[in-house]
């Protein structure tokens, strides 16, 4: 299986781990990655609110790039890539005027026909959890794992079409597949804050600080995640939400990559997971005796 | 309160510029409210956001547009997935963002709008986001000069953050096709 691989803006900085691990996981799955050459940013949330012509232009212009590189699917590991990418392809098929706008704009048609995908699409659905549980070399056992898909990975269901909006289930097959415990929780799809890191930051710490207690309270080890945004604002804001709440969470954000990455039988340090901000290394070496 | 109510052609006027840029019918709502209800950041907006489709509904345009509520809402579409009559919210905001930033009418004290700008100027410069610079400029624009200043130096040598913006060929056309869509907005 190749794929054309869209980074986005995140993966190249403040998700770097994400980057590094996903296409680890990839090359041990035989799923062969191949970078857009030149991708542009997706416009993200910044697009959407300022111009609804932009936002759809800019993922396009990254769909026209994956289809000059004659693949069929592009996959996008940043759900806010993902989501937007997603929108802007469905909005052209069904809206003449504004596919007639997007050509003006990029001076190039797009045939429309390049799928989007998010890794965890591929490996549950194109790859199968059996085929995964096979080729783990190292089980989870008793690790307590709550997963987090956050707003855009599943929403909106109409133009997503991936898993349930409400009580998605994918990473929790995913984490038991691989021998772990998927705690059952309510806040798997609670919005974390997202894009208000830096102007609202307030809300951030709010939001994120009722997911990190919610997850502690249901007996969590770590948290799960498919998402830059949500990983940054779950791990890197963590010791300000503590400081706010007054409460001790310790918690490890983990992408669902580099736990499959782990189960595969990689280590900690080429996955990168030096990177985290709360370390998970004391967890990961108590319970699954990696180093 | 006490709002004047505006005239019926000025309330259809509005719903159809907020459905020409979104597609999505305000006149459909019906104030159920399920829409606040789940809504993870109604603690801090001034007005819930059923109460802004009403206000949308009856053509006050200033007082929904001139809300902290749509600055406020995060785009997390949890309003959209529970409408029982369908509409998608979290586009009405949009909609209502973006005709507030052409009329010029974004309030002073909502950094939000700051980010967006910054932001979007990053990719016509670079075709890409440059992290530090946007929180650097974001930082200087809302007064706020040293704000998670303590955060510069785990991520650095994390490597979470480049000082540098990486270099992409197609800047250009990003800058270009950014023109465009300016130009062709403008002429409708």
């Amino acid at each position: 299986m190749k794929l054309a691989y869209f980074p986005g803006c995140s993966l190249h900085s403040t998700a770097r781990d994400y980057d590094v691990s996903f296409q680890l996981v990839c090359r041990k799955l035989g799923i062969e990655l191949e970078e857009i050459p030149h991708w542009v940013c997706c416009g993200s949330s910044p697009a959407h609110v300022t111009s609804h012509l932009l936002s759809v232009a800019l993922p396009c212009k990254n769909l026209i790039l994956a289809e000059e590189m004659g693949l069929n699917t592009v996959v996008a590991p940043c759900a806010a890539c993902f989501n937007r990418l997603k929108i802007a392809k469905q909005e052209v098929a069904e809206d003449s005027q504004l596919k007639k706008d997007v050509q003006e704009v990029l001076g190039k048609p797009s045939t429309g026909k390049v799928e989007v995908k998010h890794p965890l699409q591929v490996i549950v659905e194109d790859i199968g959890l059996e085929k995964v549980e096979n080729m783990a070399r190292r089980k989870l056992q008793g690790l307590r794992v709550a997963s987090y898909y956050g707003c855009l990975l599943v929403r909106p269901p109409s133009v997503i079409n991936f898993d349930d909006p409400e009580d998605p289930q994918s990473m929790d097959s995913l984490v038991t597949a691989l021998g772990g415990e998927a705690v059952p929780w309510a806040f798997k799809t609670e919005c974390c804050g997202a894009s208000f890191s830096l102007s609202e930051t307030d809300i951030v710490l709010e939001l994120s600080g009722e997911i990190l207690n919610e997850a502690l309270e249901a007996g969590a080890e770590c948290i799960l995640v498919a998402c830059p945004l949500c990983q940054s604002n779950l791990d890197l804001r963590q010791k300000g939400i503590e400081k706010r709440h007054r409460k001790k969470f310790n918690l490890p954000i983990l992408y669902f990559t580099e736990l499959l990455g782990l189960a595969l039988g990689m280590n900690m340090r080429e996955l990168g997971l030096s990177r985290h901000i709360v370390s998970p290394s004391r967890l990961l070496e108590r319970k699954l005796a990696v180093i | 309160m006490k709002h004047s109510l505006a005239s019926d052609k000025f309330r259809r006027e509005f719903a159809r510029q907020i459905e020409e840029i979104c597609g999505e019918r305000i006149s459909l709502c019906y104030q159920c409210g399920k829409c606040s209800a789940g809504c993870p950041v109604a603690y801090a907006m001034d007005y819930l956001p059923n109460q802004i489709t009403r206000f949308a509904q009856l053509g006050l345009t200033d007082k929904a547009m001139k809300s902290s509520t749509i600055w406020i809402c995060a785009s997390c579409q949890t309003c959209s997935v529970r409408c029982p009559r369908g509409i998608d919210l979290a586009k009405i905001m949009d909609a209502l963002r973006i005709l507030a930033k052409r009329k010029g009418i974004v309030p002073k004290e909502q950094t939000t709008p700051l980010f967006d700008g910054i932001f979007l100027g990053s990719i016509e410069k670079y075709g890409r986001l440059h992290e530090m610079s946007l929180i650097t400029k974001l930082n200087m624009a809302s007064g706020r000069p040293f704000k998670d200043i303590s955060l510069l130096p785990i991520m650095l040598r994390k490597g979470k953050i480049k000082l540098k913006p990486e270099k992409n060929n197609r800047r250009k056309e990003v800058r270009d096709l950014m023109r465009k869509v300016e130009r062709l907005e403008s002429r409708r």
